[in-house]
């Protein structure tokens, strides 16, 4: 564990062979991450806006909808699912890359370069990660919560105005930020167990599989924690 | 001078190089021979740190390549050139930055990596090739870009690893020529391999690895006059069961 965290900070301290290639894995991020992360904001935004009408109706006052919508999008729906998703594509994709370069020796052929391969191929992918999710996250939560208003206007008896009454009610700018926070961690998780189970991967196509495989479910688990932990923490 | 030194390693139970004990003279080229896993990769890669020894110890110009730093074993790296049995070319990279990568690890402008990646690709007759992906590359010119890679830095050693296993027969007399070409400007070479005809063409002496030792060693002439059994087995190709008989 020592060694580990010697050998992580070295890899930061290659500011100059990492910095450059953060851009790109960035875009690529983006690219790959921000149709699935709207996709799923959508479909979240309309089941909550509904569940919340039958929850409240005769119990509270039906504006309350938005602020359910608003508050759970911001602060859990929208960054958890999100990163469920992205942990089965970005990172199963992270360390399918890694590992076939493990087994095909180009990682090796990096080292044999002077290239330390924790500075060249994970601490970029880390890096941009934990920048690019909480964009992401932003994008699903605008959606998400036009969503839900779109169908309480159309599908619920309530109007514009009484479903932003409800999201702005219990609105504090912590929630929003409490889900960048969060999705930023995920981001650097999902990475992270892509990155290492990738360079761990040994053997041929079938270690990769299993590398990616492992990638996963350690991300979709690390996720699960970290949402546990911030609320701990920050709540 | 590379220098091998009781040099043992064990994987698990499965024991791989037994006390392995070599001097690679420089300015030459030696070839290690040996059947397929008696661990001739494995010894390659302990000479660049790749893998560490059980005991024993390599050292590349009287440093003990397992005592050296990260900094350290990175400057080592940077004057041993590393030709991988199946190239290990970057797949997501072109052929000109493939070569270019480890030149701008060492700080050179980009002008002169120009001028080192049209150099390298030209003395492995690749000219032109520089915007292919290497997945548009055939097996033995991915395995000459692997040696431009390696050329391009400038290295005092090469370490090639199997250059002609699995190519045609004017292609593998190309990568001969190719290591004698690089010998004579100055490269010490180790050739692993398990092509008699090439070792015999490239080597200026051949060292036969055998239950992780180096079993004989001498130049072409003397290995093909070698009465050794396990010699003779290996240069003609013979079946198990007659060394056994012996
Ligand atoms: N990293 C490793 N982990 C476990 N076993 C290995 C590793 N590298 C090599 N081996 C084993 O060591 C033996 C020798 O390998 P190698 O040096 O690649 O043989 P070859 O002489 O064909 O190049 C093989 O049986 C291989 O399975
Ligand atoms: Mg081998």
């Amino acid at each position: 564990m020592g060694r580990w965290t010697l050998g992580a900070t070295r890899a930061l301290g290659d500011v100059s062979i990492w910095r450059p290639l953060v851009i790109g894995h960035m875009r690529r991020l983006g690219v790959d991450s921000i149709p699935i992360a709207i996709f799923i904001a959508i479909f979240t935004g309309i089941v909550l806006a509904l569940l919340a009408s039958y929850i409240f109706t005769g119990a509270m006052p039906l504006y309350m909808v938005g602020a359910l919508v608003g508050k759970t999008v911001m602060m859990e729906l929208g960054p958890v699912l999100t990163g469920m998703a992205l942990a089965g594509r970005v990172g199963a994709n992270i360390a399918a890359e890694i590992g076939t370069m493990r087994v095909t020796e180009q990682v090796d052929a990096l080292e044999t370069l002077g290239y330390d391969p924790r500075s060249y191929l994970v601490v970029p992918r880390v890096v941009a990660a934990t920048l690019m999710f909480p964009v992401i996250t932003a994008f699903a939560v605008a959606v998400g919560v036009l969503a839900g208003w779109v169908t309480s206007v159309n599908l619920l008896d309530l109007s514009s105005v009484e479903f932003l009454k409800g999201l702005r009610l219990f609105y504090h700018f912590k929630d929003l930020w409490f889900g960048l926070v969060k999705s930023a961690s995920f981001g650097a998780a999902i990475a992270l167990m892509g990155s290492l189970r990738g360079l761990a991967a040994r053997g041929g196509a079938e270690g990769v599989g299993e590398a990616t495989t492992r990638a996963v479910v350690l991300g979709c688990e690390a996720i699960l924690v970290l949402d546990a932990f911030w609320a701990v923490v920050l709540l | 001078m590379i220098v091998l030194d009781g040099v043992c390693k064990a994987f698990g139970p499965r024991v791989i190089l037994d006390g392995l004990t070599l001097d690679v003279p420089d300015g030459r080229n030696t070839v290690i021979i040996g059947r397929s896993g008696s661990g001739k990769s494995v010894t390659l890669r302990c000479i660049v740190g790749l893998l560490q020894p059980d005991a024993g110890a390599v050292r590349v110009d009287d440093v003990v390549v397992g005592e050296l730093d990260r900094d350290g074993l990175t400057a080592l790296r940077s004057r041993i050139g590393y030709v991988f049995q199946f190239a290990a070319l970057f797949d997501s990279m072109t052929v000109a930055e493939n070569i270019a990568l480890g030149l701008t690890r060492r700080g050179i402008d980009a002008p002169e990596i120009a001028e080192r990646v049209r150099e390298s690709l030209a003395l492995v007759d690749l000219a032109g090739t520089e915007a292919k992906y290497p997945a548009e590359l055939s097996g033995g010119m991915r395995k000459r870009v692997g040696i431009a890679r390696a050329v391009a830095l400038r290295p005092r050693y090469i370490l090639y690893d199997e250059p002609t296993t699995g190519l045609d027969p004017m292609t593998t007399a190309t990568m001969d020529e190719l290591m004698i070409r690089t010998r004579d400007l100055g490269v010490t070479g180790v050739v692993v391999s398990h092509d008699m005809k090439s070792a015999f063409a490239v080597g200026d002496r051949i060292a036969m690895l055998h239950q992780g030792r180096i079993h004989r060693m001498g130049s072409a002439d003397e290995m093909r006059a070698s009465d050794d059994p396990v010699v003779r087995a290996f240069i003609e190709g013979r079946p198990d069961h007659a060394v056994a008989a012996r």
